[in-house]
């Protein structure tokens, strides 16, 4: 199992959830972060005086899902996600140990 | 038929000036929004407290000496509330003027009219001294000033006492139709006291004493706080015709609403084009202060002005708040809402702007009477700031300033629910 973690722009949230629905992806998880890349912050400007805003909002969403799907997966997050501009984030993948469904407690590819 | 007709007068002047004191009372709720909006959001409980408790303060101590000194009678108000119809009904038909003579009304409006006017010079400081003060030592000092300090140069000016005996301002020809400089810079006189005992927020300068950005915490607070303010000064320049009650006075009344409303457009658009050209933005924050600017520009005298010039004097006072807020940051004044420029900076511009329009004035008494105003003002305060330091401390500590004197002065946060 791997576990998938993507940094991407806030606008494309729901694209990138379509996108991982078509491909049978069965649940997600979203966090509001903030934090720099290569495309830094940006200045704004109040009562005359510039400001840095050094952390931008992004959206992290995490995944686990069967080694097969990796590929699909990286797939269609790069695919609904791309701007083609600076800052639309990054995939991480790594491998999963282990996950157990806490309900029914079935355990591994089962309960992903 | 007569007797009627002067107690209509009556009736109608008093009820005109208790309507405009309760517009006049709104503006509270303005200062409250404005400053609620551009102060960071953990402080945002202690700005809200400090100004329902100044205002209450306020209401308290002019009731209690205030209003004594001022204007004269007795402490606690005491027999405020007695008249006698028939001697009053007399003082109408001895006026020189007759019916078109001297306003005559009730003490009691007189009083409530009053008494709003000390609440507005007192939220002028609030919002300067903000995010760093301690509310008690807020507080004290609240009590001093509505209580001595702004009743004592209000007795030398609409007062028509002398300053300590040595000279008169009306003599002068000083003229503050409804308080530029009687109610706005005085409060912005002892706002500034205070910001130089206060020094500025931690963050507001960097290393090198560039001047650093705290944005506000809520515009749509903010700009809902400027419109009520707007609002509610229809009544504190109307009120101050004080009297309705024939064809010239009505013509005045309507002429100050007119004229107040083309004050405030003009500092709005003057500050929203001078921001723009200076940063290449519409910034909200100063159209806003533009628009207050021009408030307490055209307040030293709202009757005399075409619709034209009053425009005029608003806009320049538009242009002038801009100006004067980048300076002050310059100058380490840290004002998080502007309320030095607005009210103090502007508020000299108007006073020295009657002479322009109003023949009664002179730009030496114009002069004399700002100069007797804020030393006074600023002095006593500083004064008063320096005992409150030395007893109870003004300012709170870093860390304390740094979590929020919502937590550290009230124990409870505005946005208990929202998410860091």
């Amino acid at each position: 199992m791997k576990l998938i973690t993507a940094i991407i722009k806030p606008f494309k949230l729901d694209d990138v959830r379509e996108a991982l629905s078509e491909i049978g992806v069965q649940g997600i998880t979203v966090t509001e972060v903030k934090g720099f890349g290569r495309q830094k912050g940006h200045t704004e400007l109040y009562r005359g005086a510039e400001y840095v805003v050094d952390f931008l909002p992004k959206v992290k969403i995490e995944l686990a899902i069967a080694d097969d799907m990796t590929d699909q997966v990286v797939e269609a997050i790069s695919g609904a996600a791309n701007t083609g501009k600076i800052g639309d984030g990054k995939i991480f993948i790594v491998n999963l140990e282990q996950a157990v469904r806490i309900r029914t407690g079935e355990t591994g590819v089962e309960a992903v | 038929m007569q007797d009627q007709i002067f107690h209509l007068q009556y009736a109608m002047d008093t009820f005109y000036f208790l309507v405009c004191g309760a517009l006049v009372m709104w503006m509270a709720a303005g200062f409250a929004m404005l400053e609620a909006g551009l102060v960071r959001s953990k402080n945002t409980t202690e700005i809200l407290t400090k100004n329902v408790a100044l205002f209450a303060i306020s209401c308290i101590m002019y009731l209690v000496c205030g209003y004594s000194i001022m204007y004269g009678g007795e402490w606690f108000l005491t027999g405020i509330q007695d008249v006698d119809v028939d001697s009053t009904l007399a003082d109408f038909a001895a006026r020189d003027g007759g019916f078109e003579g001297g306003s005559i009304y009730s003490g009691a409006s007189d009083f409530f009219f009053q008494v709003v006017f000390v609440a507005t010079a007192m939220s002028i400081v609030s919002g300067a001294v903000a995010e760093r003060m301690k509310l008690w030592a807020f507080l004290a000092f609240a009590v001093v000033m509505t209580g001595f300090i702004y009743p004592m140069e209000g007795n030398w000016t609409w007062g028509g006492g002398s300053v300590f005996g040595m000279f008169s301002l009306g003599d002068l020809g000083f003229s503050d139709f409804a308080g530029s400089g009687i109610v706005h810079m005085a409060g912005a006189a002892a706002a500034l006291a205070g910001v130089i005992i206060l020094g500025a927020r931690k963050g507001k300068y960097g290393p090198n004493g560039e001047v650093r950005a705290i944005p506000g915490a809520n515009l749509p607070l903010a700009t809902l706080g400027t419109l009520i303010l707007w609002l509610g000064w229809f009544g504190f320049n109307g009120g101050s015709v004080l009297k309705l009650g024939d064809i010239a006075s009505a013509n005045s009344v309507a002429m100050v609403f007119l004229n107040t409303n083309a004050a405030a457009a003009g500092g709005a658009i003057g500050a929203l084009i001078l921001a723009r050209i200076l940063f290449g933005k519409a910034d909200l924050t100063m159209l806003l202060n533009g628009a207050l600017a021009g408030l307490v520009a055209i307040t030293a005298e709202p009757s005399t002005p075409s619709a034209l010039g009053a425009t005029l004097i608003g806009l320049v006072g538009g242009l002038i708040v801009v100006v004067s807020i980048l300076t002050l940051d310059k100058l380490k004044l840290d004002d998080p809402v502007g309320a030095i420029s607005v009210h103090g900076v502007v508020g000299l511009w108007g006073l020295l702007a009657v002479p322009l329009t109003n023949d009664g004035a002179t730009f030496g008494g114009q002069i004399a009477g700002a100069v007797t105003i804020f030393v006074w003002v600023f002095a006593a305060s500083l004064v008063t700031w320096l005992i409150i330091k030395a007893i109870m401390g003004v300012r709170v500590s870093e860390e304390e300033e740094y979590e929020g004197v919502d937590l550290s002065e009230c124990g409870m946060e505005a946005y208990p629910e929202f998410k860091k």
